[in-house]
């Protein structure tokens, strides 16, 4: 049995784009994106995966639950 | 199954009407969390307040009802005199906790209920266009202090957490802040412990959490947490108040 693999999954129709899982993130792999959402609000995208370690910071700050940890399928 | 983190399971999948870096969206999780961590859910009756909170009931998937504006502790108080063995708490704003329903609170602490009041002080009323709210601090701006608020023509800020300490029936005081994980995770913390005490039938407990409102105070929201930090904090100081054993 392999290592379990774990991704960062953002729903963008969730996310209002108020940044705080960006300053949160320890090393800064999240943005703002350039388009908007459903809502007409910006919304946060994960800029550099190759930084993410998932430590769930982002996931703790999140007004909206817009960020999740889940398993790689 | 291996271990993720995801939505907790006592909030509902929709969309709340919260504006971007509002801390009742966060306060809202962290207290499903608590919830699903202590398995109480099919247990637990919250009851909402008037105010930007005022639909928490869409959003929790928890028995949930709604009071009038500041009687919030005095319909928990016949909840819990009903039903003792279950979890109720209630959950405020500074305008319905600490202006209308000053009179409830207090009492509600004086008669030492064994409820837990979650209490979300933002200095503004922000549902109804970010008037000035007993707990604004000085040299605040808001729509109805234009001119800042100054001690001499509006007051002081009213300290409730303070005001509560000296009361012999309230048992556990907890003031904390959304600014930060590390932040988040002590208020979590705290409202766990306020949790677990009221199930031990302790007695009344109290969470305060310091939550930006970056609409009304006319800032973006990672300003907002800044100024928590910066000014807030100046005159409402975060930590354990008062805990009985």
């Amino acid at each position: 049995m392999g290592k379990k693999k774990y991704k960062l999954k953002i729903d963008r129709e969730r996310c209002k784009g108020c940044l705080f899982c960006a300053e949160a993130c320890p090393l800064k792999a999240l943005s703002i994106s350039d388009d908007v959402n459903g809502r007409g609000l910006k919304y946060v995208v994960l800029s550099s995966p190759e930084k993410c370690t998932k430590c769930g910071l982002c996931v703790v700050m999140c007004p909206d639950c817009a960020i999740e940890i889940v398993e790689e399928e | 199954m291996g271990k993720t983190y995801t939505r907790p399971n006592s909030m509902k999948d929709v969309l709340t009407h919260y504006c971007p870096g509002c801390g009742h969206g966060m306060v809202h999780r962290i207290i499903c969390e608590v919830i699903d961590e202590l398995d109480v859910r099919e247990t637990t009756i919250a009851v909402a307040p008037v105010g930007c909170a005022v639909l928490a009931y869409d959003y929790w998937n928890f028995d949930t009802t709604e009071a009038a504006h500041g009687r919030t502790p005095a319909v928990a108080t016949g909840i819990k005199r009903i039903h003792p063995d279950k979890l109720v708490f209630t959950y405020q704003g500074d305008g319905d906790l600490a202006a209308i329903g000053t009179a409830e609170t207090i009492h509600a602490g004086n008669r030492g209920e064994n409820i837990s009041i979650i209490f979300v002080n933002n200095g503004v009323y922000g549902m109804t266009g970010g008037q000035m709210a007993p707990t604004t601090i000085l040299g605040q701006i808001t729509a109805t202090s234009p001119y800042s608020r100054r001690s001499e023509k509006e007051g002081f800020p009213l300290k409730i957490m303070e005001m509560m300490a000296v009361l012999p029936g309230v048992t556990y005081l907890e003031r904390t802040m959304l600014t930060s994980p590390k932040e988040v995770i002590k208020t979590k913390k705290a409202i766990k412990r306020s949790f677990k005490r009221q199930l031990d039938k302790k007695g009344f407990s109290m969470v305060e959490i310091l939550s930006p409102c970056p609409t009304y105070w006319g800032l973006s929201p990672l300003e907002s947490i800044k100024r928590i930090e910066n000014e807030v904090v100046a005159t409402y100081p975060v930590g354990v108040i008062k805990e009985d054993k």
